[in-house]
C-alpha cells in the first residue's frame, strides 16, 4: 500500500496481517457444548442402567423371524402403495391442470375427499367393504352382470391396505405433482409446441422431467413418512412389523423391548431413505448445477449422445 | 416443402413470390383489450420480412398468432395455403385434431425471446428430440444433421453442455439450430436478441443474416433497426394493432410516410 493510499484510509498500515489475526472467542458455545454433554450423559446413563429397556430382549428379538417377516411386509406395502400413490397422483394432477372442466372437477373432488378423511378410517373403512357392498360385481352398468364375487373373498387385509394407502396417498402426491408441473416455465411447453411436439410427447419429455427437480424431493419425504404411515394397517391385522411386535409382546409383556425393535427398524429403512433422497435429487437437479464427476459413473440419463459426453460438466461460463 | 428453399438472392427481392404466408383481417383481444384489430400480411417464399412497432403494438401477438400459440379470434392465417389449426369444408373452418396442428406446427419454426432451450437436455439432444419424436428420424442421422446445424451457428463445441452452460447469444443461436433442424417452411423470431447483453446481439443476428440470405423465408419482431435496414426485404411498422405502414426498409426507416412511424423511428436516431 503506498502511503497516499494509507492516507486515505486514515490509517498508517503496520506489518500486521490478516493470516496472524487473532480470532473472536465464543465462550457461549462451550457453555452450549457443556449443556448438551451433560444431557447426552443423561441420556446414556439411563439407556445403561434403566433395566426396563432390556436391551437383552431387543438383542434376542431384533432379527427374530416374525419381525423380519414384518418388515418385509412393511416394505412391500411401502413400494406398492407408493407406487399407486405415484401414477395415480399423476394422473389426477393432469387432470387437475386440464382443460376439460369435467376432468378438473373429478379430480377436485377425489383430493377433497381423500385429503380430507383420515388414513385410519380409510383403512378400516376398506377392510369392512362388505357391510356396504357384500358383493362385487362385472358387467355393464345398469344391465347384465357379467360375474360377481363375495366382496368378504376379495378384500384381504392386505388388499384393504393397499387400497386404503395407496388411494390416499395419491391424492398427497397430485398436489405436490401438480406442484412441480405448474412450476416448469410456460416458455418450455411453447418451443416444444412450436416444434411440433405431441401434448403426450410434450408432457412426457418436457415438462415432467423438469417437474421432478420439484417433485422429488417432496417425494421423498412422503416415502419416509409412507414407511411410518403403513404401521397404521396394524389395526386391520396385517402383520407388519408394528403388528409383529405387537403381536410378540401382547403374549410376553415385553412392550418396551418390542417397541424398540420396531423403532430401530423404522429407523434404519428412514435413514436408507434419506441417502437415497439425496442422490436421487442430485440426479434431478443435475442441469442446473455443475457436476463433480464422481456422480457421473451412476447416472442414468442423459445417454451418451456424443463420444466427448462428460466433458461439459467439468465447464463452468 | 419440408426443405428450406434455395431462393433467389436478395437482389431479385423486387420480383413477385409465390405467397408462403398469408394473413387476413387477423384479430386477437385480450379481454377488454383488442391487440390485433384486423392485420393483412403477405410473406413470400424467401422473403424477410421485419415487423417494428412501439411495446404493445400487437406484433407479439400476432407473431404468436401465426402458429397458434394465440388463438385469433378473427381473420384467417394461411401457411403454404393450409390454416395451421383449421381445415375448410364446405366453406367452413373446422378446427383440427391435436395431432394434425401439431402436424402443421411443425413446419413454422420459432424462435423466442427468452430461447426456451429444453434446460434438462444437453445442446444436442435439444436440436435432436423433434427430429426424432416428431419427424422418426434414427438417432444417426438426427446427431449428424444437428452436428452441421451446431457448426453452422457457430456453436459446434458445445453440443454437451446445458443450456444455463451457455452465454445467452450461445442459447439463442442453439435455439435456432433447433428450430432450423425441424426443416421449417417459414421462421418467426419473437424479439431474439432483446433478452440478450449488448455485445452478444450481433452474434445473433449475424446468424440470422446468414439465414436470410440462405433464403430461408423468415418474419422478424425486433428492435434492431439496423438489422432491419440491412437484411429485411421488406419492413412492416404496427402500431395500436393495426399495420400503419409498409414497405421497403430504405423507404419506411430512412423516410416514413406515417408520423407515427416518425415518431418510433425518432427515438432510435
Amino acid at each position: 500500500m503506498t502511503q497516499t493510499e494509507a492516507a486515505v484510509l486514515g490509517t498508517t498500515a503496520g506489518t500486521a496481517t490478516i493470516e496472524q489475526a487473532v480470532r473472536r472467542k465464543h465462550p457461549w458455545r462451550w457453555v452450549a457444548a457443556g449443556v448438551v454433554l451433560v444431557l447426552l450423559a443423561l441420556l446414556v446413563q439411563l439407556l445403561i442402567t434403566d433395566p426396563n429397556f432390556q436391551w437383552g430382549t431387543v438383542a434376542a428379538y431384533l432379527r427374530a423371524e416374525s419381525i423380519i417377516k414384518g418388515l418385509g411386509t412393511t416394505l412391500m406395502l411401502t413400494v406398492i402403495a407408493m407406487s399407486i400413490g405415484i401414477v395415480l397422483g399423476v394422473i389426477l394432477a393432469v387432470c387437475r391442470l386440464s382443460k376439460n372442466p369435467l376432468l378438473r372437477w373429478v379430480s377436485s373432488a377425489y383430493i377433497w375427499f381423500f385429503r380430507g378423511t383420515p388414513t385410519l378410517i380409510q383403512l378400516i373403512f376398506f377392510y369392512n367393504l362388505s357391510a356396504l357392498l357384500p358383493h362385487l360385481s362385472f358387467g355393464i352398468p345398469f344391465g347384465p352382470v357379467l360375474f360377481s364375487v363375495s366382496t368378504n373373498s376379495v378384500i384381504t387385509p392386505l388388499l384393504a391396505a393397499i387400497l386404503g394407502l395407496g388411494l390416499n396417498e395419491g391424492a398427497y402426491m397430485a398436489e405436490i405433482i401438480r406442484g412441480g408441473l405448474l412450476s416448469v416455465d410456460p416458455g418450455q411447453r411453447e418451443a416444444a409446441e412450436s416444434l411440433g411436439m405431441s401434448g403426450f410427447r410434450i408432457f412426457r419429455r418436457v415438462i415432467l422431467p423438469q417437474a421432478m427437480r420439484f417433485i422429488i424431493p417432496p417425494t421423498g419425504n412422503q416415502v419416509i413418512s409412507m414407511v411410518k404411515g403403513t404401521s397404521l394397517v396394524s389395526v386391520i391385522a396385517l402383520s407388519d412389523l408394528l403388528y409383529s411386535a405387537q403381536a410378540i409382546y401382547n403374549r410376553t409383556f415385553e412392550t418396551i423391548p418390542l417397541l424398540i425393535v420396531a423403532c430401530i427398524w423404522y429407523l434404519a429403512v428412514t435413514s436408507v431413505l434419506y441417502v437415497g433422497q439425496h442422490f436421487v435429487e442430485r440426479h434431478f437437479g443435475r442441469s442446473v448445477r455443475v457436476s463433480t464427476g464422481y456422480w457421473n459413473f451412476l447416472r442414468i440419463r442423459p445417454r451418451p449422445a456424443a463420444p466427448e459426453l462428460g466433458t461439459a460438466d467439468k465447464e463452468v461460463l | 416443402m419440408t426443405q428450406i428453399q434455395n431462393a433467389p438472392a436478395r437482389a431479385e427481392a423486387d420480383a413477385p413470390r409465390e405467397p408462403l404466408l398469408v394473413a387476413r383481417g387477423v384479430r386477437k383481444r385480450f379481454g377488454e383489450h383488442e391487440v390485433l384489430k384486423g392485420i393483412d400480411l403477405q410473406v413470400g417464399r424467401g422473403e424477410t420480412v421485419v415487423i417494428l412497432g412501439p411495446s404493445g403494438s400487437g406484433k407479439s401477438t400476432f407473431l404468436r398468432c401465426i402458429n397458434l400459440l394465440e388463438r385469433p379470434e378473427g381473420g384467417r392465417i394461411q401457411v403454404g395455403g393450409l390454416d395451421i389449426g383449421y381445415t375448410e369444408r364446405g366453406g367452413r373452418l373446422y378446427e383440427v385434431s391435436n395431432r394434425e396442428l401439431a402436424r402443421r406446427r411443425s413446419h413454422v419454426g420459432m424462435v423466442f425471446q427468452q430461447f426456451n432451450l429444453f434446460s434438462h437436455m444437453t445442446v444436442l439432444e435439444n436440436i435432436i428430440e423433434a427430429p426424432m419424436g416428431v419427424r422418426g428420424k434414427s438417432r444417426a442421422h438426427a446427431v449428424d444433421e444437428a452436428r452441421q446445424l451446431l457448426a453452422r451457428v457457430g456453436v459446434a463445441e458445445k453440443e454437451s453442455s446445458y443450456p444455463r452452460q451457455l452465454s445467452g447469444g450461445q442459447q439463442q443461436r442453439v435455439a435456432i439450430a433447433r428450430s432450423l433442424a425441424m426443416h421449417p417452411d417459414l421462421m418467426l423470431f419473437d424479439e431474439p436478441t432483446s433478452a440478450l447483453d449488448p455485445e452478444l446481439v450481433g452474434e445473433v443476428l449475424a446468424t440470422m443474416r446468414d439465414l436470410a440470405d440462405g433464403g430461408l423465408t423468415m418474419v422478424v419482431v425486433t428492435h434492431e433497426i439496423g438489422f432491419a435496414r440491412e437484411v429485411a426485404d421488406r419492413v412492416v411498422f404496427m402500431d395500436g394493432g393495426v399495420i400503419v405502414e409498409q414497405g421497403r426498409p430504405e423507404d419506411v426507416i430512412d423516410a416514413p410516410a406515417n408520423p407515427r412511424t416518425r415518431a418510433f423511428l425518432a427515438r432510435f436516431l
